[in-house]
């Protein structure tokens, strides 16, 4: 089995904004909730760079981890889900999450702030490959279909890379020694307890 | 005509002038391009300068500017582990520590017996405002350890729908009951601060170890003994810290940041399992641990002998100023 990850190379980010669109079309995320976002650092100086970033999918993951009714699973392909059906919207997940992955979809006055949302690797919920169910709470499955995630996709640059691990990482240290730089893999650290060593 | 030719006689020559001083000023043209690759900002560097890494974003949403925050796994650290135990040695420590305080005191009685005759202790405000801050607190306490520890209670034995179900309803119920609860603690501070200014009178109570571990000690004390003003101030000063972190986290990102919303989390979650531990001793000696000690929140009327025993002093004002104080017991003996 495959471990499934995302890598952005900064370096060929363009801030177009089309994962984060692409992301928002395919899942018909209703507004106000970002599952993907694009973060430029260092904006107009010298040397900015920009990240798209979502759930990282972790190894070991925070929001599993402090889920007060354990509403996350990890599937075989190292893809983080979670099941709104049992989500009760504590918001803890936001807080533990290095990311700021988890989303809400109210404003959260009184607490009401709805079953979380976040990036499923486009791999839907627990509820069977591509149901009207799965597709009405979490969106498209095209991991069941076959396909990588919709964002990694169709990136005109090829910046953000999706798939297995080991292989998106052989192909981010190619990309770094031909060229010569490379910012890093962002989250990588963070998320997986790794970088990619060039 | 010589006028026009010594003007451009001096516009030629500082413009000569001007153009020498630019070329020794600027660098040379090659060196001169920024190399934005060399200068790129690295994660691994930022990640050690900085406790996150922020940047611009397009969508409204400001929150979503933090890149990356690795303090959530510290926050994480914290609610896995020191909560957890916190929460874990404090409830079942006091809980241990009153199971050991039965056995070896049993209950503390009256020493002179119940006397039939009754004093009133609390009005019937008093025990409103108590009781609505005690339901309240006592829901607020359940589900917020139900948050803390019911995934590994409760939900192996009633299942995940189930739990979801009562966590969600645990959720909302805490969340509201929030209100009547710092509307309670507000009025016990008015109502009963008066009473609970620590005097040298508590100090002669500590030092007595309050006739708790003793038979037949009972130090003097007026409306509020030194134990009874610990408590007060423990749910005035505990409540406050409640409400204000409960508030913020009532309120998410309302002017707050990833880290404000982890210490308002962090600063509820210790206070209220203290505060439990302290209540469940409040309970204790209110209830099964003291005889006639329920009087008083239950009818507000407190026996007289029980009053003498426990509040010598607050039995000799309100005698003066009743002249008698006392009445007979309400029902008429045969």
């Amino acid at each position: 089995m495959a471990r499934m990850k995302f890598l952005c190379d900064a370096d060929r980010c363009i801030e177009c904004n089309a994962c984060v669109t692409a992301c928002k079309n395919e899942h018909e995320v209703p507004w106000g909730i970002n599952r993907r976002r694009v973060v430029t650092i260092n904006d107009g100086k010298p040397g900015e760079r920009s990240i798209s970033m979502a759930c990282m999918h972790c190894t070991d993951a925070p929001c599993a981890a402090v889920c007060p009714v354990d509403c996350f699973l990890t599937t075989a392909d190292g893809v983080v889900l979670h099941s709104k059906d049992l989500c009760i919207g504590c918001g803890y997940c936001f807080y533990a999450c290095p990311f700021g992955a988890p989303q809400y979809p109210k404003v959260g006055n009184f607490g009401s702030r709805g079953k979380m949302d976040k990036c499923t690797y486009c791999a839907g919920g627990p509820e069977a490959d591509n149901s009207p169910e799965e597709y009405a709470k979490y969106g498209a499955n095209r991991l069941a279909e076959g396909k990588l995630p919709i964002c990694a996709e169709m990136c005109s640059t090829k910046a953000l890379l999706a798939g297995d691990g080991e292989m998106i990482a052989t192909i981010y240290k190619e990309r770094v020694l031909k060229r010569g730089y490379g910012s890093g893999a962002w989250g990588w650290k963070v998320a997986y307890k790794e970088t990619i060593a060039v | 005509m010589k006028h026009v030719f010594s003007t451009s006689i001096r516009a030629a020559f500082f413009g000569l002038f001007g153009a020498l001083l630019l070329a020794v000023a600027a660098p040379a043209p090659a060196s001169a391009q920024v190399n934005p690759t060399t200068q790129a900002v690295k994660e691994e560097q930022l990640l050690r300068q900085l406790q996150q890494v922020d940047g611009r974003i397009s969508i409204p949403d400001a929150k979503a500017s933090v890149l990356m925050q690795p303090a959530g796994r510290q926050w994480r650290e914290f609610h896995n582990t020191t909560m957890f135990w916190t929460g874990a040695v404090s409830v079942l420590g006091m809980l241990g520590l009153l199971v050991i305080f039965y056995m070896v005191r049993g209950r503390i009685m009256i020493d002179a017996g119940p006397s039939g005759r009754t004093i009133t202790r609390f009005n019937s405000f008093e025990r409103f405002i108590h009781w609505m801050t005690a339901g309240t607190f006592m829901v607020l306490a359940l589900t917020g350890l139900n948050v803390a520890f019911g995934k590994y209670l409760l939900l192996p034995l009633i299942g995940p729908e189930a739990f979801t179900t009562v966590s969600q309803l645990g959720k909302y119920a805490h969340n509201y009951l929030a209100f009547p609860f710092m509307i309670g603690v507000v009025f016990m501070f008015l109502v009963w601060v008066k009473d609970n200014i620590p005097t040298s009178i508590d100090a002669a109570w500590i030092a007595a170890g309050g006739g708790l571990f003793s038979k037949g000690v009972h130090p003097p004390a007026k409306k509020f003994n030194a134990g009874q003003k610990l408590i007060f101030w423990t749910v005035i000063i505990g409540g406050v810290a409640l409400s204000i972190s409960g508030v913020v986290l009532l309120f998410p990102f309302y002017q707050t940041t990833i880290e404000n919303m982890q210490l308002a989390q962090i600063v509820h979650g210790l206070v209220g399992a203290v505060i439990v531990a302290i209540m469940i001793a409040h309970i204790y000696i209110g209830s099964v641990g003291m005889e006639g000690a329920f009087d008083a929140m239950g009818s507000g009327e407190v026996d007289v002998n029980w009053a003498k025993e426990h509040h010598s002093l607050w039995v000799q004002e309100e005698m003066a100023k009743s002249g008698s104080g006392s009445k007979p017991a309400a029902v008429a003996a045969e």
